[in-house]
């Protein structure tokens, strides 16, 4: 269990203030001059020695990334944009962040957009966090009145503006190119890669989009070393996360808690233990509602991490583990994610435009049964046929769940379909 | 240059192609929707997927860019597959109603559904139906077809430069619609029909029309404006039943105007197809043998002074000249092709042609536009300089002077009157800096400002600009004139223009009015002021039931474009050639046999009897005439008038869609007019 003195966000539940006074009594702000006075090339090794992994999903590392930033301030710009759009089902961390340390990611804002050569970061919030953006922009407003920001951040001579931007609550713009879309005001749509952000970002401009939760921990990893960083969890999965457990627990909660650490773990003892008991569990999606489910024989000893879960066919994704007890219908809980992508589906490309309906209709008669066995194969089929063929990655996150619920409960499909056929011939 | 494999042959190809291009090049062949050479990639369609060593996921090959040592597959059964599931995905929401759409037999869908779809669907839900949109009276539209490749945005928004198309929604509810349901404010609109691989924007009037394997595709040029875009026309028995775009990148890439696609309705109305002689003041059906003696019986005795020509906008080069040697023979001077009154030097080729070339224009780096609306004049070419100014990325700086209209990229207007060019002319304005500074500046000259009483002093202003400006060197001469007529560079270089001591239009039409011209012949001459027609004889030669035909003494029943095979000359100077798609209606002839066959009632006969004849007349006339499909440069020399000239430019276009006989005759035209240019407005439900 990681101990008090490791904890990153040590006002996550809000019971402190938010605002300066308290983030400077939490050690926020604190030198920050000194941070950025090690230099842009420094500061990228750090990140990059540190390990820490990017927190909004796909795990890519974070100092490598920020690394992909033209070395020199060209005729374009550079800027930093954070994804604050944090729509994945089941995923609450960077609104913690946002409401209760929201200085944690104004600093972070201000040492990565001085390691990547930008005077602006903009921060797009997704449109539902009402409260969110008033926190944020209140923050803000203080870092500017005490000149943490602003002409002269921190008094390195350093220009930096940070921008708040309410999204419109599309789930797609939470992608990072059609985040950039968003952002300039065009339809959220993804963009195709190449070229990617770090080239030609929003409007045209070398961008790197990051999660709240990777920005707002830089700082910290920078005062107290990689090394630190580096040393929690196992290798390549490296430091603190924020967990999010919902569903069928006890206590629901939002804790950070050392990468690695087993899902049953996690659970008991953060969240109460499951409703019911550990063996009135059915089923855990452990990363957001885009990776495949798991059920209870691969929760007893999962690791929550990016390479456990991986082998394990699912992914640590957000992080939010989503908890479904005995008393679920886990078919129509995975229904409902289908019902939720094809809603959510931009319909730009042909895979995810065509296929997210069709998943979400197969599905819908899967829930009642009104279907032929044979169609789980068609099914199972549809859904290789959208994953990777697809612009973005909301073509893979609506076939991963129904191919987990295919790999894991194949046999409860089939009994549902079969009672119904049973049903059906003794009424007639 | 880097090297790519494909299936295992190394290739070598140029840098900045996109896998697609390559694969191309190699001879492979990949299926594609959403991707077309002249728009912006969109890659959403997904059927160009192929397989990528080193990468985890297939790549869209029409979005990525080759690398040196890529290795690409496009044959392996992943790929086979890949393709399957992205047919069948575009298969799901499509109706199957092949039968009865209008694309059927040229559907990309259909064509890339045989060759790559699987042999059944497995999709039993419901299809997705989608409302049908309005987009005005040329585009029909049935949008349940659609399968989102967007092209038509992509064309509407890119080449058109207008934003009246878009996607809305999301996922499966998204749909193309136009803004606000309102007809697609574009002249080059029809395009979009080409464009669109499924049968969701097809032809309003050519709807249920005729299927593609039946029709005869005959390869011509277009006599709507001046530019001589490529067409196709495809004909059914004796009917023209549509025309389409060919590819020229010289002229028209592979665009052309909603008027030179859709005026082909006019094609069948208000036809003469048979000689009619005036008698008692009223015409009256006639032979040939009679018509040809009332012309005889009216020219007879009278003085070549008394005898005048004017050709009309849709002449072809063969009856002008066979024209020009009747009327030497009758001993006349007085004959112009300008039938405009436009003021530029025949004895200057540089002077009446857009001498940079139309291809040029994408390598112009400013411009300035004199008294001309290309959008109208000549669509296909404004959207040459739309490109040209998208590809510049603001290093193409526009000016004009004229009255300001919307013309798809932004323009400075500088004024509206002569005195703004003489002001530029002389030095005394900024943006001669601007052309000064420029490598190959850019001046279009258009008949707003040439086909006016004091043309020739607009002209001389112009060309001392250029000439100021340094727009005339030896490789690059950047002075051009957009002529808008099919018919005007011919005429002139064949000379169809006041010999000496001759009179030009307007002073045939003084002539006319003060009696001195006993008898006038107008070529498909419909386009100048009737009032005092009463007057002399006149005859006409023509295609259509036109101004000219109703103020006519003799009618002599010629063939349309699509009915002869012609010469015609473009803006720039090209020679180029329409051919014969159908016969002449009635007794119509193609127009050169009627002239050489009236020289022989005339007494005067021309030494032509075959078209190989006239055409080495031509190149007698005129040696330009040998390059088919050429265009030679001409050499700059003196022309245009010293002096100021005053008042303001007006633009000569009053409807873009009516403009010629033809166009005046064809309902759809009129359509357009009524909805596009706002002829609707105003007017209350009791009305039509």
């Amino acid at each position: 269990m990681l101990a008090d003195r490791d904890r990153i966000f040590t006002n996550i539940y809000g019971f402190d203030s938010p605002w300066l006074d308290g983030a400077r009594a939490r050690g926020d702000w604190d030198n920050t001059k000194t941070l950025i006075e090690m230099g842009r090339d420094k500061i990228v090794d750090e990140m990059k020695e540190s390990g820490l992994r990017g927190r909004g999903g796909a795990g890519f590392p974070t100092g490598v990334k920020w690394s992909f930033m033209p070395k020199e301030i060209g005729s374009r710009p550079h800027y930093l944009v954070i994804n604050a759009d944090e729509g994945e089902p089941g995923t609450c961390k960077d609104r913690e962040i946002m409401r209760s340390e929201p200085h944690k990611l104004i600093e972070g804002a201000l040492v990565a957009s001085f390691a990547m050569g930008a005077h602006a970061a903009y921060c797009y919030v997704r449109g539902e966090f009402h409260h969110e953006i008033a926190c944020l922009q209140r923050a803000v407003d203080e870092a500017y009145d005490a000149g943490l920001i602003g002409d002269d951040a921190c008094g390195t001579g350093w220009k930096f503006d940070f921008y708040v931007h309410s999204g419109a609550g599309a789930y797609i713009c939470g992608e990072e190119t059609s985040l950039i879309e968003s952002l300039e005001g065009k339809k959220g749509q993804p963009r195709l890669k190449p070229p990617f952000p770090a080239g030609v970002g929003v409007w045209g401009c070398p961008t790197t989009v990051n999660n709240v939760e990777s920005i707002a921990v830089a700082p910290t990893i920078l005062r107290r070393g990689a090394d630190w960083f580096a040393g929690i969890g196992r290798p390549n999965n490296v430091g603190t996360k924020l967990f999010n457990i919902s569903g069928h627990v006890n206590r629901p909660c939002t804790v950070e808690e050392a990468m690695g650490i087993p899902l049953k773990e996690l659970i008991e003892r953060h969240a109460g233990g499951v409703r019911g008991g550990w063996d009135n569990l059915l089923a855990v999606i452990p990363g957001g509602a885009s990776v495949p489910v798991l059920p209870k024989s691969i929760c007893e000893d999962v690791l929550m991490d990016f390479d456990s879960l991986r082998e394990q066919r699912s992914g640590l994704g957000t992080a939010a583990v989503m908890v479904m007890d005995k008393s679920t219908d886990i078919i129509k809980a995975i229904a409902r994610l289908s019902a939720f992508y094809k809603h959510e589906s931009c319909g730009q490309c042909t895979p995810c435009r065509e296929g997210t309906g069709w998943m979400a209709r197969v599905m819908a008669r899967m829930v009642t049964g009104d279907a032929h066995v044979d169609e789980i194969d068609t099914l199972e089929e549809v859904t290789r046929q959208v994953e990777g063929h697809t612009i973005c990655a909301l073509g893979d996150a609506a076939a991963w769940p129904i191919q987990g619920l295919i790999r894991h409960f194949r046999p409860e499909m089939e009994k549902r379909i079969l009672d119904n056929l049973a049903r059906r011939s003794a009424a007639e | 240059m880097p090297k790519i494999t494909i299936d295992g042959t190394e290739h070598e190809v140029e840098a900045g192609m996109t896998i697609l291009q390559a694969c191309e090049q190699a001879g492979k062949e990949i299926p594609r929707f959403c991707y077309h050479d002249r728009l912006s990639i969109a890659g959403n369609c997904r059927m160009c997927l192929v397989q990528m060593e080193r990468s985890p996921k297939p790549v869209a090959s029409c979005a990525m860019p080759v690398a040196d040592g890529m290795v690409v597959y496009t044959d392996t059964p992943e790929v086979k597959k890949m393709r399957q599931g992205v047919m069948e995905f575009l298969l799901l929401n499509h109706p199957l109603d092949c039968p009865i759409c209008d694309q059927g037999g040229e559907c990309d869908l259909q064509d890339q559904a045989m060759a790559y779809g699987m042999d059944h669907g497995r999709y039993h839900e419901n299809k997705r139906a989608v409302e049908d949109k309005h987009m005005g009276p040329l585009i029909k539209t049935i949008m349940t077809r659609c399968i989102h490749c967007t092209r038509c945005v992509r064309f509407s928004t890119e080449v058109a430069g207008v934003h009246d198309m878009g996607l809305i929604g999301r996922g499966e509810n998204a749909e193309i619609v136009s803004y606000l349901d309102k007809a697609v404010g574009s002249e080059l609109s029809g395009n979009v029909i080409d464009l669109c691989p499924v049968g969701a924007l097809t032809s309003k009037p050519y709807a249920f029309v005729a299927r593609p394997w039946e029709l005869k595709k005959t390869e011509s040029v277009d006599v709507s404006d001046a530019q001589g875009c490529a067409i196709r026309v495809d004909s059914r028995g004796p009917e023209v039943m549509r025309v389409l775009p060919r590819l020229n990148e010289d002229v028209n890439e592979e665009w052309i105007s909603d008027k030179a696609r859709f005026w082909v309705d006019g094609l069948k109305r208000q036809r003469l197809d048979r000689p009619y002689v005036r008698v008692k003041g009223k015409l009256q059906p006639a032979t040939w043998a009679e018509a040809f003696q009332a012309v005889a019986k009216a020219v007879k005795g009278k003085p070549g002074s008394e005898i005048a020509a004017i050709a009309g906008d849709l002449a072809d080069c063969e009856s002008m000249l066979l024209l020009k040697e009747l009327m030497a023979g009758l001993g006349s001077a007085n004959m112009d092709c300008r039938q405009d009154g436009s003021k530029v030097d025949p004895g200057v080729r540089a002077s009446y042609l857009f001498n940079s070339t139309i291809a040029g224009i994408e390598e112009a780096d400013a411009l300035l536009i004199v008294g001309a609306n290309p959008r109208w004049e000549a669509p296909v070419l404004n959207a040459r300089i739309r490109k040209r100014y998208l590809s510049a990325k603001g290093k193409f700086p526009i000016a004009a002077v004229g009255p300001a209209v919307d013309l798809t990229y932004p323009v400075d207007w500088l004024g509206e009157g002569a005195d703004v060019l003489a002001r530029i002319s002389s030095g005394g304005h900024a943006f001669a800096e601007v052309l000064k500074s420029a490598e190959k500046p850019m001046i279009i000259v258009g008949s707003g400002a040439v086909a006016r009483p004091d043309g020739a002093q607009v002209l001389g202003q112009a060309r001392k600009l250029a000439e100021a400006v340094g727009a005339v060197t030896g490789e690059w001469n950047g002075f051009n004139v957009l002529q808008r007529a099919a018919s005007r560079v011919g005429g002139l270089d064949l000379g169809f223009a006041p010999d000496e001591g001759g009179l030009d239009t307007a002073g045939i039409l003084d002539g006319v009015t003060s009696g001195a011209i006993k008898v006038l012949y107008l070529l498909g001459a419909d386009e100048i002021p009737t009032k005092d027609l009463d007057k002399p004889f006149v005859i006409y030669q023509g295609h259509h039931g036109d101004a000219g035909a109703h103020a006519a003494d003799v009618i002599l029943p010629g063939a349309a474009y699509t009915e002869k095979n012609a010469t015609y000359v473009n803006l720039e100077g090209r020679v180029q050639r329409g051919q014969l798609a159908v016969f002449p209606p009635g007794e119509a002839r193609e127009d050169w046999k009627i002239v050489r066959a009236l020289s022989d009632a005339l007494g005067a006969t021309l030494p032509y009897t075959t078209l190989a004849d006239v055409r080495q007349g031509l190149v007698k006339a005129n040696p330009v005439f040998q390059g088919i499909d050429d265009i030679q440069a001409a050499p700059w020399g003196e022309f245009g008038a010293p002096g100021e000239a005053s008042g303001a430019f007006s633009y000569p276009i009053a409807n873009f869609y009516m403009t010629d006989p033809i166009s005046r005759a064809s309902a759809t035209m009129a359509e357009c007019t009524d909805e596009i240019l706002g002829g609707r407005e105003g007017k209350t439900g009791t009305d039509g």
